[in-house]
């Protein structure tokens, strides 16, 4: 694991796309070493032996049988929408 | 100097499900926009979503039929970036622990000869939804979002544009026939990015790849291939280098061209999906959902071809489409030539389909029907041409060869007997073609054999005619 003194706050920022000032960058940083640090005292458990888990409950095969269920009302998906045109969402376009 | 291309293929096809992955709206394709959704696909935060099990098996089922590992222990994980047309800001998907492992599909190259291309691996996620440009903006449709995908990552083992061609339309029909998916191209059903690089022959490292995404026709990927491995050998041997990127393919222009968007490398931050729990896969389970599987295309060629002593080419044309296989495999145990059920098959029935637009699933002659009409050329009771309008009919409204020959009285003529006074009839009408033919001129017999298949309504035995024409004519 690597070491928390080495986060790049900006590209933290960027990948969540926050924009931050100078001064919250400097605030920032200590901050979220901190944070990083107290969760990596974990690294200094001996695991050895311990299957990796994602989950904290032992259960598994959580699936739904493949039908069909009512859907939202058109009218009603929309009504978030701050721009909608012929039934879509409209977001700034798409540059490819 | 000689370059070799190394193309490897990531092929998203869409599952065969009635659900979405995660949630119950439908996949029906062609629904007004943003009608098949919910808070699940929509990505409201707090919509829990569920795992549709069918997606799973089907997804197991194609791993099976290529070959691979089924991966015992299999999570899903949240793939993180930014695109309007995804929701959540994350796509869920396979990361480590994708359902299938390994495998491969075995193609057949021009000369003949096969070739192994290996899979890395099948992992299942969701679509993302459907973006449309309008002149100052965009718009999202969401309908598309949470189908069930699988992935097929292939390893960088396919060498030219052809055989991505090869790959791609055997892995179609693979999945055809095992019903995992409609592999319906012009519905998006089947969808691949393009990973090519080039390296000079005896250069153990591969060169740097670039990729195209979202290709969508076989035509397109063969296009796009083409041009872009001579444009990367180009590059090479002006003595350039080949950039890592994502470049798309201008089909009207015929050229790849880099994106104009700024390439970021990929930084996904995978990690586990909170919201969905561990797959675990026993052997009877796979076991038990392997007992759906159908004999694949290239095994029932060989054994077509065995079974019924038909051509490789037959079995090839009949072997590619499973429905039309089965019907002509049920149209070959009742008849007596099944050479004569192939020919049937492929050359009547398959152009009256494509006339008509039809699948063989919609012929309303059944294979038994087809069989009897067939044997009753081979007996001789009827002769070609009236089989052929006896077919006719039968297309048109079904109905039992047998009964339509009784009751048009179309049962061939073979008594030598009422042939003979036939025969007597055209040579009496037909002074001059018979002095001509007698004086050398061979087009004259053919004149009378077809004066004889006239005056008998075409009911006469061809074969019997001509040598009864033959004889009297000395
Ligand atoms: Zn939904």
């Amino acid at each position: 694991m690597s070491s928390p003194d080495k986060i790049d706050v900006r590209y933290v920022a960027h990948l969540a796309r926050m924009h931050l000032a100078d001064g919250e960058v400097a605030r920032l940083q200590p901050q979220l070493e901190q944070i990083v640090g107290y969760v990596q005292q974990l690294g200094e458990l001996n695991v050895e032996g311990i299957e990796p888990t994602a989950h904290a409950i032992p259960v598994q095969n959580v699936f739904r049988a493949d039908e069909v269920r009512p859907c939202l009302d058109h009218d009603a998906a929309m009504q978030n929408a701050p721009l909608a045109r012929e039934g879509q969402f409209i977001v700034p376009k798409i540059i490819e | 100097m000689n370059y070799i291309a190394n193309v490897g293929l990531e092929v998203h096809v869409q599952l065969k499900t009635r659900t979405k992955i995660f949630c119950g709206c439908p996949t029906t394709f062609g629904a007004p926009p943003n009608t098949h959704v919910c808070p699940v696909c929509l990505g409201y935060p707090g919509a829990m979503p569920a795992m549709n099990a069918e997606a799973i098996r089907l997804t197991v089922l194609s791993g099976l039929m290529l070959g691979c590992q089924i991966n015992p222990a299999s999570k899903m994980d949240r793939k993180n970036y930014y695109y309007p047309d995804m929701p959540k800001n994350y796509q869920i998907s396979q990361y480590d622990q994708p359902l299938c492992l390994g495998g491969g599909i075995e193609i057949t190259l021009a000369d003949g000869s096969k070739k192994k291309i290996g899979l890395t691996r099948i992992h299942i996620e969701e679509d993302v939804g459907k973006n449309m440009h309008f002149t100052a903006s965009s718009g999202i449709d969401f309908n598309r979002a949470g189908t069930p995908l699988m992935e097929i990552v292939t390893e960088p083992d396919i060498a030219s544009a052809d055989e991505a061609m090869a790959f791609l339309e055997a892995l179609k029909e693979i999945l055809a026939y095992g019903g995992v998916s409609d592999v319906n191209l012009e519905e998006g059903n089947l969808r691949c990015d393009v990973n090519s690089s080039v390296r000079p022959a005896g250069q153990e490292k591969l060169g740097t790849k670039t990729e195209l995404k979202n290709m969508n026709t076989f035509k397109g990927v063969h296009r796009a291939l083409s041009y872009e491995i001579a444009r990367q050998i180009s590059e090479l041997e002006k003595g350039g280098r080949i950039r890592q990127e994502t470049r798309r393919w201008d089909d009207l222009a015929g050229v790849t061209l880099a994106m104009r968007s700024k390439e970021e490398a990929h930084d996904y931050r995978y990690f586990p999906e909170p919201d969905l729990l561990p797959i675990v896969l026993t052997q009877a389970q796979v076991t038990e959902w392997a007992k759906a599987l159908p004999e694949l295309p290239e095994k029932r060629r060989a054994r077509m071809m065995s079974d019924y002593g038909i051509p490789e080419y037959d079995a090839g044309v009949l072997s590619a489409d499973k429905a039309l296989a089965d019907y002509f495999e049920a149209t070959a145990t009742l008849v007596k030539n099944p050479k004569a059920a192939s020919n049937w098959i492929m050359t009547t029935v398959m152009a009256k389909l494509t006339e008509l637009h039809l699948t063989i699933g919609e012929v309303k002659i059944t294979p038994a029907q087809l069989a009897k009409l067939i044997n009753l050329v081979e007996a001789k009771t009827i002769n070609l041409p009236t089989a052929k309008e006896i077919f006719e009919l039968m297309f048109a409204q079904g109905g039992d060869a047998g009964e339509i020959v009784k009751a048009k009285g179309l049962a061939q003529v073979s008594d030598a007997g009422a042939i003979e006074k036939i025969v007597d009839e055209a040579i009496a009408a037909n002074p001059k073609v018979v002095a001509d033919y007698k004086g050398g001129k061979e087009a004259s017999f053919k004149f009378l054999v077809g004066q004889v298949m006239k005056l008998s309504k075409g009911k006469a035995n061809p074969a019997l005619a001509n040598e009864l024409l033959k004889k009297k004519l000395g």
